[in-house]
């Protein structure tokens, strides 16, 4: 992993610039941030609905110091497809330009991605079609007003599951995975160095690459915006949003998540959940079978990681 | 048959291709670098075309996304274009609105996207027929938009399209629509012209900063289309586009006008093509596929002693407003053949609701008998149309409205029942 101190220089540059119009303590404002602060300057980015419609700035201002396109909810996989290709189109007609180094980048909520989004992931994903392909996970539509979505977690307020979502959080990185594109990877912002080294390494793989960001949102979640890096480092550290990178098929576990492959290692889950209001009220039913779907998550991953032979290319 | 186009079978060199071929074949002679698409019936053959296209490495650099579905077309197509490059797309009824979104973003952001469309009758029930319901259906959406009645009009259309929708004043997508099975499926000689010749009518444009008003490029990092509040310009980017519109008549003409010059056929003044109207008591306006037959049904009609006429309608958007009023000064007597619907509306189809509004503030004008016709593909005959252009004569001569008037409208061709 790179050295913070060596990040700390390498990244001096900012991309998503300050006076955007983030809420104070915004997930989404550190992993976009150290996301470009790997990605550099000669990238494309397109984002469907999503609150990074809105936080960039209304118009005419605007806090991205990169081309930025604000795109409609389902379709943020496609027009990134479209705008690769159109670079490598470019990049025929004008050699020698710079336009076969640009990055594309997709960077979509979790409603954009799990749900409304993902006919056409999964369609840029099979193509392998050129880009990263980025959830930042706040867990329901925030944008919106904080509804339910796929990818909320069982048991949590939202304001359209005012007794609790009753199913299970959709594994997107799953699906990913299971689509055998070259790349997949977990994030959260509590670990930006470890989210750094993602970037850097889908950056240089040909192809369609997935990274899921957990992006904590102190309103939508219910926690005071000073405590958002903590909350994220215990969904990490309870063993509830796992780390790790999935590389023409083979699993590997990213450091903050290794050693909790032993359950005993694991924080208790309640110090995750009883930081933020949206479990408040959850029932014991709920609580049990949270942490019984954590264990099986678990399982899961230990049957991935046994299985060390790529996929054929 | 039309005596130019007798000439022009004899005397020119051409290839026997089905209209969608005719439209995978524009697309190559315009040098598109990006084509997304999906298969829906009845276009499919044109996408086919162009994958032989692209896998027999005939279109040098250019790149085929075969997406998942309707919506990722356009979308994709927006992004290749917001990027700087010539794009091209088909599509039909179903497909075109399921991209509906898609449409008016495309329209929104101001790219010169020209997207084929053979057309087909929405469903339920399910149609794959001619009906031009799908692409009238998009009005609002900001596209201009062309109907084509021949094969070589497909061709033809989908080059001048390029030029007029690339135009700096314009900068709009483009429909070029053609009656599904009637012209995407029926095979006819067309011209394929020589690239240079193209190239010379066409540039292959756009440079490497893409579009005068877009640019993706990091040395100039730009945002497109963040939220705007009401106090915003949007208002403002709505009339633009309304303006384009107005713009993009003068630019049409302009266009058919050069093309005339360079390839030497002619489509009237580009927005509308008059067929024996000069003399005539009464008019029929048409569009599409069934133009092209009533062009028989207006010489033989004529044969029988009566002075008929009709003008093709060559486009919708934007809307010939001034053409329309001149030509309703000619005769008494305006018939308008839609081959569409517009559920609800006191003026018949898409197409009579837009002669009726254009001439309702001229006096002394022609009156306008809506017609609807041939809708989900069903078959109007040459007799049929005769009948027709008859109707009208009777209608003008004695005042007696035809039977079959509906609401106001003559719903021809409707089947008996019991």
């Amino acid at each position: 992993m790179v050295k913070l101190k060596e990040a700390l220089e390498s990244c001096q540059e900012e991309y998503f610039l300050p006076g955007n119009s983030c809420c104070a303590g915004c997930g989404l404002e550190i992993a976009l941030r150290w996301a470009m602060k790997a990605l550099g300057p000669q990238t494309a980015l397109v984002t469907p609905a999503s609150c990074l419609n809105v936080v960039v700035g209304l118009w005419p201002k605007t806090a991205p110091n990169f081309p930025f396109t604000n795109m409609a909810f389902a379709a943020g996989a496609a027009a990134a497809t479209g705008m690769s290709a159109a670079f490598k189109a470019k990049a025929f007609r004008f050699p020698g330009k710079g336009w076969d180094e640009m990055t594309t980048i997709t960077f979509a909520g979790d409603g954009g991605t799990a749900d409304i989004g993902i006919q056409g992931l999964s369609g840029a994903a099979e193509r392998n079609s050129n880009q990263i392909y980025v959830c930042y996970d706040n867990e329901a539509y925030m944008n919106t007003g904080i509804q339910r979505s796929s990818s909320t977690p069982h048991g949590a307020w939202t304001s359209t599951t005012t007794k609790g979502k009753d199913r299970f959080k959709k594994n997107l990185p799953a699906i990913m995975a299971a689509h055998d594109i070259p790349y997949v990877a977990t994030c959260s912002i509590s670990e930006p160095l470890d989210l750094y080294d993602k970037f850097k390494k889908a950056k240089s793989i040909e192809g369609c690459k997935y990274i899921h960001i957990l992006a904590p949102c102190a309103p939508g979640w219910g926690f005071e915006s000073n405590e958002a890096i903590e909350i994220a480092r215990l969904a990490v550290k309870t063993g509830s949003w796992i780390l790790y990178e999935v590389e023409n098929g083979i699993m590997t576990l990213s450091k903050q998540s290794k050693a909790l492959l032993d359950p005993s290692k694991r924080v208790p889950l309640i110090e995750y959940l009883s930081r933020q209001k949206r479990f408040a009220s959850i029932s014991e039913k709920d609580l049990i079978e949270l942490q019984e779907y954590l264990d099986h998550s678990w399982k899961r991953i230990e049957v991935n990681l046994s299985c060390q032979e790529e996929y054929p290319k | 048959m039309v005596e130019s186009q007798k000439d022009f079978i004899q005397k020119q060199e051409n290839i026997i291709i089905k209209g969608n071929v005719a439209a995978a074949y524009a697309a190559k002679s315009a040098r598109v670098q990006v084509i997304s698409a999906y298969p829906i019936t009845p276009q499919t053959t044109v996408v086919e075309k162009l994958s032989e296209f692209v896998d027999n490495e005939e279109m040098p650099g250019t790149q085929y996304i075969k997406v998942e579905s309707e919506h990722s077309v356009l979308a994709s197509i927006i992004g290749a274009s917001k990027a700087g490059t010539r794009t091209f797309t088909a599509t039909s009824g179903q497909g075109l609105f399921y991209m509906h979104e898609m449409v008016h973003w495309a329209a929104g952001t101001r790219l010169p996207i020209v997207m084929a469309i053979a057309s087909r009758g929405p469903a339920p029930p399910w149609n794959i027929w001619a009906d031009f319901t799908d692409v009238l259906s998009q009005r609002d959406t900001g596209w201009l938009s062309a109907f084509c009645s021949s094969h070589q009009e497909i061709y033809d259309e989908i080059l001048m399209s390029y030029r007029v929708c690339e135009n700096y004043d314009i900068l709009l997508p483009k429909f070029v629509s053609y009656g599904g099975f009637i012209l995407s499926h029926t095979s006819k000689p067309v011209v394929i012209e020589d690239q240079d010749k193209v190239d010379r009518f066409l540039p292959p444009l756009p440079d490497e900063d893409g579009w005068p008003h877009i640019w993706i490029d990091p040395k100039r990092p730009m945002m497109f289309g963040n939220l705007i509040m009401p106090s915003g310009f949007y208002q403002e980017f709505r009339l633009k586009i309304h303006e384009a519109h107005m713009n993009a008549k003068e630019k049409i003409i302009e266009t058919a006008k050069e093309f005339e010059r360079i390839f030497g056929r002619n489509y009237g003044n580009g927005l509308i093509q008059e067929y024996k109207m000069n003399d005539s008591d009464v008019g029929i306006i048409i569009y599409g596929d069934l133009a092209l037959q009533m062009e028989d049904a207006v010489d033989q009609v004529r044969e029988e002693g009566f002075k008929v006429g009709m003008v093709k309608l060559r486009h919708f958007r934007p809307f010939p407003v001034e053409d329309i009023i001149e030509i309703a000064k000619k005769v008494k007597l305006l018939g308008v053949a839609d081959r569409a619907t517009a559920f609800g509306s006191q003026t018949g189809g898409p197409v009579s609701c837009e002669v009726k509004a254009a001439l309702h503030e001229t006096k002394g004008t022609a009156q306008v008998l809506p017609i609807i016709n041939g809708l989900g593909g069903r078959e109007v005959s040459l007799e049929q149309q005769k009948n027709q252009l008859k109707k009208l004569i009777k209608l003008n001569e004695t005042g007696e409205f035809p039977k079959n008037m509906i609401y106001g409208t003559l719903w021809d061709g409707l089947l008996e029942v019991d």
